[in-house]
């Protein structure tokens, strides 16, 4: 291109934009050697109540517990019972069958729509322990870990993913999409990273009231490029509010590798550094490990001494979701290459050296949680699965809208059920006396 | 001009006077005191409530609407925020999510536009995509409207964007006695409210003439505001003035704007106040237009999709047999408001009184 007439007299150079580009592609063989993987144990604990320039080291490591040799090491190591420690496997091998299950379910027809979590189990299930149950989840939409976690019923999880007429949430959102108030979990948007700066506020309320309440948030690292997490992050800093923010840097957004959200300058971590508040980097595929950020996380914050932000270093196994497939832009190598493992096995193969587990009860266990994941959906099939008739009311469409509903929404419903009398003469008579009852 | 809430309009809950004021001692407020009136009474009522927003606290809000309440109520009920409006809608949702009632102030409506996703997106949706597991009883005020040399970027009207959201509602007071009442009611909501304060009637009444020396609300019955607690109820109408020769739907200043333009022109006009959009009096509407068979709708925001489409369509539809002529918009025109020429783009006394005329004159 001859352009040196537009820039006459000019001897700079010509500006060149940089389009991220991922190091491998489909058919690419992986070598992730240019990850620094740093020894586990290698990493200092600072006090939880220390200044936050203290941990800023540590946004550019990473906290790792569990060693090559599945022994805990360092002081990061949390110390819990081997009791503690198989809840966790449970809790994850169980998220995995659900996974499992519930994605073949969107296969067979029964959903429109699920979204799996695989490889990253670690970071919703364990970190939700290491919360107190009153603490306020605000999640994203891959943390089904955090429920499984509080024991919310699988059954209710699928009424929802069905959006059948027992479903909570009356078939208004897509699937996976939950809420549960009664677990402390916030309702789901879809739409990413507002749940963020919620999070603040709701650290602040609780703050304002003296109670001794977090506000945790979950995001993908893609969304970290969001307007919000930096608003959520300025609102932290400016009130010191008891809110932690948790980075789940699984290295895929959808398509885009995490190069669209900044990576190949810093770690997500490091954003802590600009807004002087505490940053940790975290082997999010290492249980011990994210237990013990989020612990440390949620002691300082209880402490009053402020919010934290974890990035949890992990792995996207599998597509974004039911609707995505990751082979037409991302090598398959990538997920058997990764070099921080499987958090389901790496926790396992702890426990059997700590002969506290076996090969054998694993497998019985995994038999056990895929029955009882199938006993669940069994259960909620009865209830109907999606687009089967079995859902509810016309009318619910037009609930909750207001708390009260308005002239316009009245006038909208008796249409909305009318339009199902007329395609239906027969079947819903019942429907309709309800439409055409008084306000 | 009749000052009290509207008599009953069909909706069981529009009560006409507010249980304080046959008791309670008034005093005259200019519409920034009745708001701040407003906010103490129920900082003062409910611990829930908390004030946030940029300059709120010490200094009391650029226009004064939260003067002295950061020192009477403590600096964790009333605070200064980041420069960040979707970072404060956000944090409101969020502490109503706790179970608070915060009440966060956008400086100028032209500023709300990056909070609009918190708004839309969250606020208005809680309820819904939860089945009221989780709720966002938040009011966001925000003074709005021209008039006061604030160019594009501190005179916009945007409530339509707003009315156009399922799930908020929106409000537009035109007098102090109203804006104590209405916000009194908007923060009492369950519901997310967009409360848009018309800032050049803040100081006094306005009827469109710049040239003409400014009028306060001394002296005026709908500035007379009790102490205490009272709320108007959200939809409900105002009948400002009752008349026979045609209806004009108006809210905000330009109520008065379009009431001078009837005094001067001894037109036996029905005006009213909608003072809620969403959700609107639709009674109230309906029985003026059918009584007079024609229909002005008179807004300060540009006039393609504003809300006066909404309401032409409404009108239309529902007393289409009744018009006796076309219905009318003034608005302000498709342009970004300017500054210099401010007084060539607001729906003024001339815009108006023609399309007045021509009501007048058709059928």
């Amino acid at each position: 291109m001859d352009d040196a007439g537009d820039r006459a007299g000019s001897n700079r150079p010509a500006l060149a934009l940089h389009v991220p580009e991922p190091r491998f592609r489909p058919g690419d063989t992986v070598d992730f050697t240019h990850l620094a993987i740093p020894a586990a144990g290698a990493q200092s604990r600072p006090d939880e109540s220390c200044e936050a320039s203290e941990t800023y080291p540590l946004c550019t490591d990473l906290v790792r517990v569990l060693g090559d040799d599945d022994q805990a090491h360092g002081p990061w190591d949390p110390r819990l019972s081997p009791d503690r420690l198989r809840e966790f496997l449970r809790q994850m091998a169980l998220v995995r069958a659900f996974d499992n299950r519930m994605y073949r379910a969107q296969r067979q027809g029964k959903t429109s729509f699920y979204l799996k979590c695989t490889g990253e189990e670690a970071t919703s299930v364990v970190a939700t322990h290491a919360l107190d149950f009153e603490d306020m989840i605000f999640p994203s939409y891959r943390q089904q870990g955090c429920l499984v976690a509080r024991g919310y019923p699988l059954v209710e999880m699928i009424n929802q993913i069905y959006s059948n007429r027992a479903d909570k949430l009356k078939g208004r959102q897509l699937p996976i999409l939950y809420s549960a108030r009664s677990h402390n979990f916030f309702t789901i948007s879809g739409n990413l990273t507002t749940q963020v700066p919620q999070a603040s506020g709701f650290a602040m309320a609780s703050a304002i009231k003296g109670d001794s309440r977090l506000g945790v948030a979950w995001l993908g690292e893609g969304s970290t490029a969001e307007g919000d997490f930096h608003s959520a992050l300025t609102f932290n800093a400016v009130y010191n509010a008891p809110c932690i923010i948790n980075v789940v840097n699984n290295q895929w957004a959808i398509s885009s590798f995490s190069g669209f959200a900044g990576a190949e300058r810093t770690t997500f971590a490091a954003r802590a550094i600009g807004y002087g508040i505490a940053g940790l980097r975290v082997d999010g595929n290492d249980a011990l490990a994210v237990y013990a950020a989020e612990r440390w996380a949620a002691d300082r914050a209880r402490a009053n001494k402020g919010p934290t932000l974890i990035e949890f270093f992990t792995y996207r196994a599998e597509g974004h979701s039911t609707s995505d497939d990751p082979n037409v832009y991302r090598s398959a190598e990538e997920r058997t290459e990764w070099p921080l493992g499987d958090p389901v096995l790496r926790l396992k193969r702890h426990l059997v050296a700590l002969g506290e587990w076996s090969d054998v009860a694993h497998t019985a266990m995994d038999a056990e949680l895929d029955a009882e994941v199938r006993t669940a959906m069994r259960q909620a099939e009865k209830n109907g699965i999606l687009g089967h008739g079995l859902h509810q009311p016309d009318r619910t469409m037009f609930e909750d809208v207001y708390e009260t509903m308005p002239w316009h929404l009245r006038e909208q419903a008796r249409q909305a059920v009318h339009e199902r009398a007329v395609k239906y003469p027969d079947g819903h008579a019942a429907d309709l006396r309800e439409a055409e009852k008084p306000a | 001009m009749a000052t009290q809430a509207p008599e009953q309009t069909g909706d069981a809950q529009a009560i006409a006077a507010p249980a304080a004021s046959d008791a309670a001692p008034t005093r005259t407020l200019t519409m920034i005191e009745a708001i701040n009136d407003a906010l103490a009474v129920m900082l003062e009522r409910d611990p829930d409530i908390v004030l946030m927003g940029e300059d709120i606290g010490y200094f009391g809000g650029v226009f004064r609407c939260t003067a002295g309440l950061q020192e009477r109520f403590g600096k964790t009920r009333v605070f200064d925020t980041p420069i960040s409006e979707n970072g404060i809608i956000a944090v409101a949702v969020g502490m109503g999510a706790y179970g608070l009632r915060p009440v966060p102030e956008i400086q100028f409506a032209d500023y709300i536009y990056p909070g609009l996703d918190q708004l839309v997106s969250e606020a208005a949706r809680l309820r819904y995509r939860s089945a009221a597991e989780f709720t966002a009883p938040i009011t966001v005020r925000s003074p709005f409207g021209g008039g006061i040399f604030g160019g594009q970027t501190h005179s916009q009207s945007p409530e339509a964007m707003f009315t156009h959201v399922c799930g908020l509602k929106t409000v537009v007071p035109s007098t102090p006695y109203d804006a104590k009442g209405l916000l009194i009611a908007a923060i009492e909501d369950n519901d997310p409210v967009v409360f848009f304060e018309p800032k050049r009637i803040y100081n006094g009444p306005f009827d469109g003439y710049y040239d003409r020396p400014s009028k306060s609300w001394k002296g005026r019955p709908d500035a007379i505001v009790p102490e205490g607690h009272y709320r108007i109820p959200l939809g409900t109408a105002n009948v400002i003035r009752e008349g026979e020769a045609l209806t004009i739907l108006a809210y905000g200043t330009m109520v008065h704007v379009a009431e001078g333009v009837c005094r001067e022109k001894g037109v036996d006009a029905e005006i009213l106040d909608l003072r809620t959009l969403v959700p609107l009096d639709i009674e109230a509407v309906e029985k003026s237009v059918q009584k007079t068979g024609k229909c002005l709708i008179v807004h300060e925001a540009t006039r393609t999709s504003g809300f006066g489409a909404e309401l032409s369509a409404l009108v239309t539809e529902r007393c289409f047999y009744h018009l006796e002529a076309p219905v009318e918009r003034v608005t302000g025109f498709d342009t970004p408001y300017p500054h210099s020429l401010e007084w060539a783009y607001f729906p003024g006394p001339v815009r108006i009184g023609e399309a007045v005329d021509r009501l007048l004159a058709a059928g």
